[in-house]
């Protein structure tokens, strides 16, 4: 029978969160890495023992680490001391270097301010290699690994993308999602919050903005402006990799043409301002996000915890509540915190900021509690095992 | 030998128990202290000094003798307490206060 294995990231630690195809009986080990702020951890889909995770801290800056083994035991790359005495190790897999001429955003006055590496976001394990991975970064950038996380370097063409107009929100500004196509490698999607939505289609030398179709009227001077849009989440199918979905600051949209043009489809949403949006594994048009009351306000409207489903790809929306609390919730869910498993009746899990981790074993019709106080979640993500 | 003294996360990275014993080499110095620290245990590159700038992570300080050397130079040489290993050198989380 498969298996699932849950990787939660939270403020204070990951955990591991497993169980079988029925998915009721959940066994959670942890934390991993205590008291480290823990934004992402992900498994190669070419194997899924090899499990990679960005531990981060105000203290002490980046840390990557890698488990071969399926989370039991982990390592930083490349951190062992050199074999002959007297050589320098090199013990770069923390080192996240921007390219060239490190350049300058706009800061919060206004002002130009150079790129300053705080801390990795995403981590998104290649499809083909278990060697590479693609990490996003806050200062927005985009680092590529091909020797499985011991050395990283910038694809630094996405920073050629009109860079010098991007401009960090109140949480900073961040690559946060990193969509491989499945379907033609050279084709990547990145999303930074309050910078918009990128394409390259030469496997990372070149980026063009897509965001044609997007109105941010009460976040940019312009609505209509090419980059600067607050992206918080994107997703799509793996069978219909031109397909994307993007939950927005405020709006959900879809596109249907690799992010060329985007068309809002919040329809009957009690809000649209969000953060996760995530796909059914085996309804490429069944797609999920979770209200939030308001950028003012970071929790679900009326106190009351519901995913909404669409199986039309947006517009027609119906709340899921089975299983969720209705009263008195006033937690986060933030972009990283949704995941779908691979089984035939698809799992839905997210956790949120009050350290709730909730799965659904039938595509969201019922939810079940699979960890209740945890630190506040920042990442959620899947591994469907054989 | 010189004692050195790690804050608990950077303990459990180099995994180590306790207090760090290093043989410097050359003249020892803040900045050498530091040099043999990572190549001894190379998972601690990047988490006491920028990778890049070698500049001290802000939140970090360098305790020895009850005397702070945070803001001194690297090359600054230590104090005969701690190059003979009566006196450890302190690498400390600073307070998050709150």
């Amino acid at each position: 029978m498969s298996k699932v294995r849950v990787l939660v990231g939270t403020k204070k630690g990951a955990f591991i969160l497993t169980a079988d195809g029925k998915r009721q009986n959940w066994k959670i080990t942890g934390p991993h890495f205590a008291g480290w702020e823990m934004y992402h951890l992900k498994g190669s889909p070419v194997d899924p023992n090899r499990i990679y995770a960005s531990q981060t801290s105000g203290w002490f800056g980046q840390v990557i680490q890698r488990s071969d083994d399926g989370g039991k035991t982990w390592n930083t790359p490349d951190g062992a001391p050199p074999p002959t005495p007297g050589e320098f190790p090199k013990g770069e897999s923390n080192k996240f270097v921007y390219e060239g001429d490190v350049g300058k955003h706009l800061w919060y006055d206004g002002t130009p301010h150079p790129w300053e590496f705080k801390r990795i976001w995403h981590i998104e394990p290649s499809t083909t290699d278990s060697d590479t991975a693609y990490a996003g970064a806050e200062d927005a950038a985009l680092f590529k690994t091909t020797d499985g996380g011991k050395t990283w370097k910038e694809l630094s063409g996405l920073r050629q993308a009109k860079s010098q107009l991007w401009q960090p929100g109140a949480g900073g500004m961040a690559v946060h999602t990193i969509l491989l196509d499945p379907k033609n490698e050279q084709r990547i999607y990145v999303a930074i919050s309050a910078g918009g939505c990128f394409r390259t289609d030469d496997g990372g030398k070149t980026w063009k903005p897509i965001t044609k179709g997007l109105k941010s009227p009460y976040e940019l001077p312009d609505p209509d402006a090419e980059v600067g849009h607050c992206v918080h989440r994107i997703a799509l199918h793996p069978s219909k990799p031109d397909v994307l979905f993007m939950q927005k600051h405020w709006d959900v949209l879809r596109s249907d043409n690799a992010g060329d043009q985007w068309n809002e489809v919040s329809g009957n949403l009690p809000t649209d301002f969000g953060f996760p949006i995530d796909v059914n594994f085996n309804e490429p048009e069944t797609i999920y996000v979770v209200p939030i009351t308001s950028d003012s306000l970071h929790y679900p409207p009326e106190g009351k915890l519901r995913v909404y489903r669409s199986k039309t790809g947006g517009n027609d929306w119906e709340p899921l509540t089975k299983g969720l609390p209705q009263k008195d919730c006033y937690v986060n869910v933030l972009r990283d915190a949704m995941a779908v498993d691979q089984l035939d009746t698809c799992g839905i899990y997210f956790g949120t900021t009050g350290g709730q981790v909730y799965g659904s074993p039938d595509g969201g019709n019922t939810w079940n509690t699979l960890a209740r106080d945890l630190p506040a979640v920042y990442s959620v993500e899947v591994q469907t095992l054989p | 030998m010189i004692r050195v003294v790690l804050p608990f996360h950077l303990r459990n990275l180099a995994r180590v128990d306790g207090e760090v014993s290093l043989e410097v080499p050359g003249p020892a110095t803040i900045g050498t202290l530091l040099d043999t620290l990572e190549a001894q245990y190379p998972a601690l590159r990047g988490t006491i000094r920028d990778h890049h700038t070698l500049k001290r992570r802000p939140f970090l300080r360098f305790f020895a003798c009850k005397a702070d050397w945070s803001l001194e130079p690297p090359e600054t040489s230590l104090p005969e307490a701690v190059t003979k290993g009566t006196e450890p050198f302190l690498i400390v989380g600073a307070m998050a206060g709150g």
